[in-house]
């Protein structure tokens, strides 16, 4: 695996030598650089540090793995390929996001999954291993968000207004949500028997990443969050 | 009926003696306002159902029809309009949000109406466009400040990515959904051929109208639909939308029943799913975050293309521009009140934002003032009708234009304003297939190249009457244009000398 040092390299510099890098890529000593690996395709990049705002944003493949936190705007509308970090992740990761993964092993920071979509075989995933921030999956328009809290199940999974403007996708939370508020317009309900296999698929992969047991993530209690209509504004308006 | 009726705006007159009962109106009109009655042997029409968009009076062929305002009124009341009055009605039943399409109809004024151009006398001659080389071609984007030269002492002349254009004006962004198939091709082809571009709107790029690329602006807005690499490598240039004239501060939504097939394809989301641009970008709070935006996808385009950022015109114009200019963008768009849309609601269509002329003489002055003028380029829309307007536009500072509802005019828009219904009579606004293939791309194209040809030539007479040879010369020159019927507050912001002075 090739290895760069990022250390004094401007983000354009360090995109610039990323993208000279045939194969397998380490970046070392990353400090904040913005837009690492924006519109990557198939390139497999593993950083050791804290990467800047707009982490793998238009990601179009490949997978990035960060050893350490993330800032914001993580996967800012990917449209494949895989994201996976170590630590925590900043505000409105995976906005947009149309397909591919993004595994997060601690927490989000607010607004994660904001307006993510889906279409045909395009189904993204973010799972967050720690606790959402406010306005999770706002806007959600297709695609999975699980929320698994594994490390202080006490405090509440997610912030305030979850799922605001949901018309579509599916929403995951490893909690009763009794203290959780919701919108009008979503379905809470707790997760059924077909709900938890489907759920199965999302987190084996997790699990495995962080070296976690899978039977032990899924023993808890989930809520599933769906919406009520995929036209949420049909009745509104009035010609005029 | 009843409360509940109003009566019709329009109707239908029909001359019987020409009428051949051909049935030509009821198979034209998809709002089904004509039927042929069996029973008396004649064709008969529903005029609640008619929007006036003349397709039955255009395709009539024996000019039986055509259709006429309503005398049948309320009491004439100057401060509750009849319009007004029929608005409540329409809400007092329904409980919604009044819906419209295209621009702001209202009576505001129209500074482009109250400037005149000037024209050379005597001394510095004008110049015959017949006879002498007139440039109009343009290239948008950052310019340096000042000429540098290398270590071997030649110019340095790499420049920023530009855009080049043969002439001042763009097609305007509409999206694939919001007008049809066949009318984006006519835009994209007409573009090419003209060597000017039009750009995606926030739909998402068709893959049939990737090979235009080269003449294409791929938009980025707050939904993000059919946003990914292909597609940003696709254009010349990418626009992020912040903001639309016609709907200054709120986002879209494109029903449901308007996302089928290819419609879907191209957004990249699912039949019958609503299509919601957020109102705001839910990552951009400040111009840092623009700017993180903008670099993103410069980043993502390895800075190959300029980045266009296009907002509304509202009261802060010139303060908003300025940041924009520093936040990276290479050009600026900014659409006035005027400008159109697919559907938007009336209010605020109606009332919110500034006319185009105004914030464009602000926004250049203030980014002159600042001595940042040369970090961007001026792109401006909202109701640029003629070649007048475009020469107004770059006198005051622009360096292009963008149309729109003049592009749509010239495909056989006849300005019924009800796009937001789906049913375009004349197959624009409209993703039925029946309707859709009234619109012949290869005569939209033509229509699109002969009026921009003839605004080109128009554009050469108003400059060569002046005694100005290039585009580049008239811009931001308001020497050459004057104010009348205007206030003293109008012609200060307008940067513009009152006619006579």
């Amino acid at each position: 695996m090739t290895s760069i040092c990022a250390e004094g390299l401007k983000h354009r510099e360090l995109n610039e030598a990323i993208r000279g890098v045939d194969g397998p890529c380490r970046v070392e000593a990353c400090c904040g650089q913005r837009f690492i690996a924006a519109g990557m395709s198939d390139k497999e990049l593993v950083i050791k540090g804290v990467p800047g705002n707009a982490l793998g944003a238009y990601l179009n493949g490949g997978r990035i793995t960060v050893q350490g936190s993330a800032q914001d705007a993580v996967g800012d509308t990917m449209n494949a390929g895989t994201i996976v970090v170590h630590g925590n992740i900043g505000d409105a990761a995976g906005y947009a996001m149309r397909g591919g993964k993004i595994y997060v092993r601690g927490n989000a920071g607010y607004r994660a999954g904001i307006h993510m979509k889906a279409y045909k075989e395009k189904v993204p995933l973010m799972v967050i291993g720690g606790r959402a921030g406010s306005f999770l999956g706002e806007y959600q328009a297709g695609g999975v968000i699980v929320v698994l809290n594994l490390e202080t199940p006490q405090e509440k999974c997610v912030g305030f207004f979850p799922c605001t403007g949901m018309h579509g996708g599916k929403m995951f939370l490893r909690s009763a949500c009794e203290n959780v508020t919701f919108p009008q317009q979503v379905t809470v309900r707790p997760a059924d028997e077909s709900d938890m296999t489907e759920l199965r698929g999302y987190v084996s992969e997790y699990c495995e990443l962080f070296g976690l047991d899978t039977e032990v993530v899924l023993s808890s209690q989930f809520t599933v969050v769906t919406p009520d209509s995929s036209n949420p504004y049909r009745q509104m308006y009035v010609a005029n | 009926m009843g409360v509940e009726f109003i009566y019709p705006e329009f109707e239908v007159v029909r001359n019987d003696a020409r009428c051949i009962a051909c049935r030509v109106c009821e198979r034209q009109c998809s709002n089904e306002v004509h039927a042929f009655s069996a029973e008396r042997g004649a064709m008969v029409s529903d005029e609640t159902k008619c929007v006036n968009c003349q397709r039955c009076v255009s395709l009539c062929p024996t000019r039986a029809l055509k259709i006429v305002k309503s005398d049948c009124t309320l009491r004439e009341n100057a401060n509750w309009s009849n319009q007004t009055i029929r608005e409540v009605y329409k809400q007092a039943s329904s409980g919604g949000v009044l819906l419209s399409s295209m621009g702001n109809p209202k009576n505001f004024p129209v500074y482009w109406d109250k400037i005149l151009i000037n024209a050379s006398q005597v001394t510095n001659p004008s110049i015959d466009p017949l006879r002498e080389p007139m440039e109009t071609h343009v290239s948008l984007g950052k310019k340096p400040d000042r000429i540098s030269r290398g270590a071997d002492g030649k110019i340095v002349c790499e420049l920023p990515p530009q855009i080049d254009l043969a002439m001042p004006v763009m097609f305007s962004a509409m999206s694939y959904g919001s007008i049809s198939y066949n009318a984006h091709a006519s835009l994209a082809r007409a573009a090419t051929e003209l060597g000017i571009l039009y750009n995606t709107g926030e739909g998402g790029l068709h893959e049939d109208f990737y090979r235009y690329g080269p003449n294409t602006i791929v938009q980025v807005a707050s939904g993000r639909f059919g946003v990914h690499e292909d597609y940003l490598e696709a254009g010349s240039a990418i626009e992020i939308k912040m903001g639309q004239g016609a709907k200054p501060g709120i986002g879209g939504h494109l029903p449901g029943a308007k996302i089928v097939g290819d419609v879907s394809r191209t957004r990249m989301i699912p039949e019958g799913s609503d299509a919601i641009s957020p109102a705001p970008h839910h990552d951009i709070y400040s111009i840092e975050d623009l700017r993180q935006l903008v670099y993103s996808l410069k980043e993502a385009t390895e800075y190959r293309k300029p980045i266009i950022v296009k907002v509304a015109a509202v009261h802060n114009i010139a303060a908003i521009a300025s940041g924009i200019a520093r936040s990276g963008a290479d050009i600026i768009a900014i659409d006035g009140f005027r400008g159109g849309t697919g559907a938007a609601p009336t209010l605020i269509r109606d009332n919110v934002g500034i006319p185009i002329e105004l914030a464009l003489a602000s926004v250049d002055q203030r980014l002159r003032d600042e001595g940042i003028r040369n970090n961007v380029s001026l792109v401006v829309g909202g109701s640029i009708r003629s070649a007048a307007d475009v020469i107004k536009a770059v006198a005051l500072g622009a360096d292009a234009c963008y149309i729109a509802t003049a592009a749509l005019l010239a495909l056989g828009c006849h300005l019924c304003r009800t796009c937001q219904t789906g049913k375009c009579n004349w197959g624009i606004a409209t993703q039925r297939p029946d309707l859709v293939k009234r619109l012949n791309p290869d005569v939209g194209s033509e229509r699109l190249v002969n009026l921009m040809t003839a605004w080109r030539r128009e554009i050469m007479e108003l400059m060569g009457g002046m005694g100005i040879n290039s585009i580049e010369a008239l811009r931001g020159n308001r020497l050459m244009l004057r104010g009348v019927g205007l206030n003293e507050t109008e012609l200060r912001i307008l940067g513009v000398a009152h006619a006579g002075e």
